[in-house]
């Protein structure tokens, strides 16, 4: 049985983006020695697949140019305003996404880059002293609501969130991007409890399961495993899924739900830069030293990506 | 007339309070009764959120509720608020600077709950987090009249809160307000800076010292941060053989501290003794025990002004409990001279 043409037009465009991610992201530990590529690997589906056809926001007159921080919000600093630009004007039909594993910074400006949210000359900034683009991600940086980068408080401010937008009768949904590894912190199971005690049907959340945490495998760390029947245990639906397979993920993502809806989608941390897999299980970062032979296969890999 | 004592004011104020505040929520973990909100849940139970023994979870979704403009009050027993997650106190709420109302219970040495129960280094550890507002109370006005402070407030407000049965010790027609310390007595021997429980000590001492003719300047502090009031430093100038600082908490980081800080500030050269728990928990026992064991009450005042003073009165413990509390409304400030 072959689809309509029409259900699957967007698949092309989200393929694109995905690797759009891929590329800026090795472009950038080419360039600057080091980054995080493991995480790009691991989420470019799904991070595209959000931003192409899940969440509903409001079009942006122009690509975001980021400005010099802001210095940290307080009673002083009435200017300070959050990275949630980049998702246009809120309102209470559009969608807001609430983005936990800060770390995936680099990956989120890509993103943003490749959907025309945010300027492509971002990237010049990262990690630059005095930029809002900052390695770990806070509430200023491009694509961010919240500070998150303290792990597994974004689902807990996320549920507030979504609370409050119910209280007001709003209908827009309460996107979360999360990780595997933080799911080890307690306040995750906390959060989704409660989510669920409150009924918190706007609450939706993706998890990049790629498997990988600082120290290396999750499994080597700790157990999070049966993932899927946790998250049902503790009242939400799931959906688990693979994180690189578009049609599943897009059917997941957009499954109705009565309850939180989770969509594990399980990643490949080396997917579309196998190369990566020769560090593994060290892939937390990839940090290009001066063996100039390995560079070059980096930068092969790199004009691979090109269109 | 002698002070009244009030039973439970939290109770009915904040439901009377809330009335037409729709943007007032309130938020428990599983002490909705024993933070004094199980009449307000009755009255407003759409405002109202259970979200069980989940105190990281609590202050991380406060601090989403108040980014969609709500005004969340979480209501617990204070070391729930600053011990256990503190992390989330600081990244969701004080980071990014949102109203949100931690009304904190069980201060110091008013619970026999033992050290579990116990907040003795809330102050210190609050008045360390930047863009946090920092309340105590003392009595029943202080209680009812917290709440118009704390929304006055567009950041987050940690509120140092009674419950229970509590003395009247000021007029109610003299509410607390932010950054405003009341003088109590006035006296140029000594200068002594009282908080919380330990002011209505504080009175007791200062008035069994005064029929000594000892006469102490005597400053009530209920807002700990900001501690900006000029009304602070020129009580200390006054003050002619020294200052004391009293409170129900460690001398580390609270109010002994924060007079300490100001002293240095402004080179003010006084000396000072810092009554309140030093450096040590504390465990489970009646108030009154552990205030006589642990020297956090009107004899330890006194023996502190007499030591400044080089003097030596005979007020004991008796003549302290004896002497004739009244409402004291403010006396005249410096400023109003």
């Amino acid at each position: 049985m072959t689809a309509p043409a029409t259900d699957t037009a967007w698949v092309e465009r989200t393929e694109a983006v995905a690797t759009g991610i891929r590329r800026r992201v090795l472009k950038h530990v080419l360039d600057k020695g080091e980054g995080y590529m493991s995480q790009a690997c691991s989420s470019a589906e799904w991070l595209a697949m959000l931003y192409t056809r899940v969440l509903r926001l409001a079009p942006v007159e122009a690509p975001l140019v980021t400005g010099e921080f802001p210095g940290v919000p307080g009673k002083d600093n009435p200017e300070y305003h959050t990275g949630a630009a980049v998702h246009g004007p809120p309102g209470p039909d559009y969608d807001r996404l609430v983005f936990s594993p800060a770390h995936y910074a680099l990956s989120l400006y890509s993103v943003l880059i490749e959907v025309g949210r945010l300027d492509p000359a971002t990237l010049d900034d990262y990690n630059r002293d005095g930029s809002t683009v900052e390695m770990i991600g806070a509430e200023h940086s491009p694509g961010f609501e919240v500070t998150s980068g303290s792990l597994a408080q974004a689902l807990s401010q996320a549920a507030g969130i979504a609370l409050g937008r119910k209280l007001k009768g709003e209908q827009g949904k309460v996107w979360v991007a999360l990780s595997d590894g933080e799911l080890e912190e307690g306040q995750t199971w906390e959060a989704v409890a409660t989510a669920g005690f409150l009924g918190l049907d706007n609450l939706r959340v993706v998890i990049d399961a790629n498997g990988q945490q600082c120290d290396g495998l999750i499994d080597t760390v700790s157990s999070l495993e049966p993932m899927r029947e946790r998250f049902l245990a503790f009242g939400a639906s799931c959906d688990e899924v693979d994180g690189h397979d578009l049609l599943a993920l897009d059917e997941a993502m957009g499954r109705p739900s009565d309850k939180p809806h989770v969509v594990i989608a399980r990643t490949d941390p080396v997917r579309g830069v196998p190369l990566l897999a020769e560090r593994a299980p060290k892939i937390h970062t990839l940090r290009l030293g001066n063996d100039e032979v390995e560079r070059a296969r980096y930068q092969a890999a790199y004009e691979a990506m090109l269109p | 007339m002698t002070t009244e004592t009030v039973v439970r004011p939290h109770v009915q104020n904040f439901i009377d309070w809330a009335a037409d505040k729709p943007e007032v929520v309130v938020l428990s973990a599983d002490l909705t009764n024993s933070a004094e909100v199980g009449n307000w849940r009755d009255t407003y139970p759409d405002r109202f959120f259970s979200v069980g023994m989940a105190e990281q979870n609590m202050l991380s979704l406060a601090g989403g509720l108040a980014r969609e403009g709500y005004q969340p009050w979480v209501h617990t027993f204070a070391v729930f608020i600053y011990r256990r997650p503190y992390d989330q106190l600081a990244m969701s709420i004080a980071y990014p600077n949102l109203p949100v109302r931690l009304i904190g219970f069980l201060p110091g040495i008013t619970t026999p709950g033992g050290v579990t129960h116990q907040a003795i280094e809330d102050i210190a550890i609050l008045r360390a987090t930047p863009n946090m507002t920092v309340l105590e109370t003392a009595d029943a006005t202080e209680v009812e009249s917290v709440l118009d402070v704390a929304h006055g407030v567009s950041g987050p407000v940690y509120v140092r809160m009674l419950r229970g049965v509590m003395p009247r010790l000021f007029p109610r027609e003299e509410p607390m307000q932010l950054d405003r310390v009341r003088v109590l007595s006035e006296g140029g021997d000594v200068t002594l800076f009282s908080a919380g429980i330990l002011t209505e000590d504080a009175m007791r001492a200062v008035a069994a010292l005064r029929s000594h003719d000892i006469h102490v300047r005597h400053v009530h502090v209920s807002t700990h941060k900001p501690f900006e009031d000029p009304e602070i430093v020129r009580s200390m100038e006054s003050a002619g053989a020294g200052v004391v600082s009293a409170e129900n908490h460690v001398i580390t980081g609270g109010l002994g501290s924060a007079v300490a800080e100001k002293i240095a500030d402004h080179g003010l050269g006084k000396r000072l003794i810092r009554i309140g728990l030093r450096d040590t928990y504390v465990h489970g026992a009646s108030r009154a025990y552990l205030a006589r064991k642990y020297e956090l009450d009107a004899a330890a005042i006194v023996r502190a002004v007499e030591e400044l003073t080089g003097t030596s009165t005979g007020i004991d413990t008796d003549e302290l409990e004896h002497v004739p509390l009244q409402p004291q409304g403010e006396v005249e400030r410096s400023d109003s001279l």
